[in-house]
């Protein structure tokens, strides 16, 4: 323990930087993971046909072992190669699954009787998406990309075995070294890192799972 | 194709030998019959007897298998579904209040959805407020979830009555009521209504609510209306069904 906490002083700046470099893959990955798997998820409430292709895809990617998905990304040209942005890429594809099912499970979730009233009085399908739907279903979102972020902390882990940096850094060299301080320099960081952002995506869920914004 | 805005279609709604058909079965069949300008018709008949289906068929969240409705003298299916629905006010018996809206921009919804000033939609959402026997000072800023059954049905009716429609569609409204808000509810509505002059397609499974509030009534069997007259018409029918639907009401008169 001792041992562990000299490591941490004696390597503030590096420990920064590999968390620095963890927390801009998971970040980055996320983002894009979003702006592809909200839309995705939203698409198939309005085209069942598609429902099962999409969450197929999505469910079949999440089966891939990491370590294989981040090897089986190298060689591909443009996405592929050794560095961060390839582990970027298999973090996007782990990521969407979560996502695309939580938008989907919560947009099927609205009451169907508020949907009905909605399309009754003569709202658009967009009116409806933006006014109703979304802002109803936003907790059920926020969900899936909080399980989604969670676990792109701890997947990001293994990107440093395809030279992307991050915490994982510590891990491998710690494991291939028997250095257990090692090992946990890398994997304390890692998990703090994990229970700040289901932490703080909880909260934000909490506050939007309640439409009821503010009291009498 | 369009009648004039000043000689309005004696007929509101008219059902033209309306057929229904979800896969195989046939959920309406041969519906034919007319509801005139400011006649309040109410369809009775057990449940999957297709008075729900009916009234979707009207504001187009349904279109007829055969046949064809007629809304103000044109088919539902020649219609702009959204200008349609904006002209024909809805209320189910969920009532379907958006649970992240106040009461206020619940009642505004469709005229905020027709661009009205929001002065002009405030003003407005007062006076439905009071129309429907609701405090606005107290209620405007209040969330579904903080009214009662009775209130938030009320709220659903000024909803439906926002922008002044000449028709009203209502499903069950007062179904989910207990007795006693039902009936207070029930005659404040006939009052109202008795005021407004609305073009009203009401359904319910409770004849008496149906002879009270009914110009005329329509009995609905199997996908087909079996019936239809006037209160009186109607409690003097030989038809098994009619005879079946007033049993329980004598029996309240024997005891």
């Amino acid at each position: 323990m001792m041992n562990l906490w000299q490591f941490f002083i004696s390597n503030f700046d590096e420990v920064l930087t590999l968390t620095g470099q963890h927390l801009w893959m998971v970040l980055v990955s996320i983002t894009v993971a979003v702006v592809i798997g909200v839309p995705a998820g939203v698409l198939i409430t309005r085209k069942p046909a598609l429902e099962k292709v999409v969450l197929g895809f999505a469910n079949v990617v999440q089966t891939i072992p990491s370590l294989a998905l981040f090897g089986f990304l190298i060689p591909i040209p443009v996405v592929g190669g050794i560095g961060a942005s390839t582990a970027i890429v298999a973090l996007i594809l782990y990521a969407l699954l979560p996502i695309i099912r939580g938008t989907y499970a919560g947009i099927q979730g609205v009451d169907p009787s508020v949907k009905e009233a909605g399309r009754g009085m003569g709202m658009t399908d967009l009116q409806l998406l933006w006014q109703v739907e979304i802002p109803l279903a936003l907790g059920v979102i926020v969900a899936g990309i909080r399980v989604a972020a969670i676990t792109s902390v701890g997947i990001a882990t293994i990107a440093a075995a395809i030279g992307a940096g991050g915490l994982g850094m510590y891990i491998f060299r710690g494991v291939a070294g028997v250095n257990t301080t090692l090992i946990l320099a890398g994997s304390i960081p890692a998990a703090l890192l994990a229970l700040l952002t289901d932490f703080g995506l909880g909260r934000m869920e909490k506050l939007l799972k309640n439409p009821q914004r503010r009291s009498a | 194709m369009r009648t004039s805005e000043v000689e309005k279609p004696e007929i509101a709604i008219q059902f033209h030998q309306v057929s229904y058909r979800l896969a195989e079965a046939e959920i309406l069949s041969h519906l034919a019959f007319e509801i005139r300008q400011g006649e309040t018709v109410v369809l009775v008949g057990r449940s999957g007897s297709g008075k729900t289906t009916t009234l979707k068929l009207v504001n187009r969240l349904l279109e007829p298998t055969h046949g064809e409705v007629l809304v103000q003298d044109r088919a539902t299916t020649s219609w702009d579904p959204i200008e349609l629905r904006r002209r024909i006010g809805y209320v189910i018996q969920e009532v379907g209040l958006f649970p992240h809206f106040t009461v206020e921009r619940n009642v505004a919804l469709v005229p905020s959805l027709e661009g009205w000033e929001p002065e002009r939609v405030r003003r407005r959402v007062r006076e439905l407020l009071t129309l429907v026997g609701l405090d606005g000072d107290k209620y405007a800023h209040r969330y579904p979830s903080q009214l009662s059954g009775g209130q938030r049905q009320r709220v659903g009716v000024a909803r439906a009555l926002a922008v002044d429609p000449p028709i009203l569609l209502m499903d069950e409204p007062f179904g989910a009521l207990d007795p006693l808000t039902r009936s207070e509810i029930q005659e404040e509505f006939k009052e109202l209504q008795g005021n407004l002059k609305k073009t009203i397609l009401f359904v319910t499974h409770d004849l008496q609510e149906a002879l009270y509030l009914g110009d005329r009534i329509g009995l609905m069997k199997d996908g087909r209306l079996t019936v239809i007259g006037t209160p009186d018409e109607l409690l003097s029918s030989a038809d098994p069904e009619v005879k079946a639907f007033l049993k329980p009401l004598q029996r309240g008169k024997r005891a």
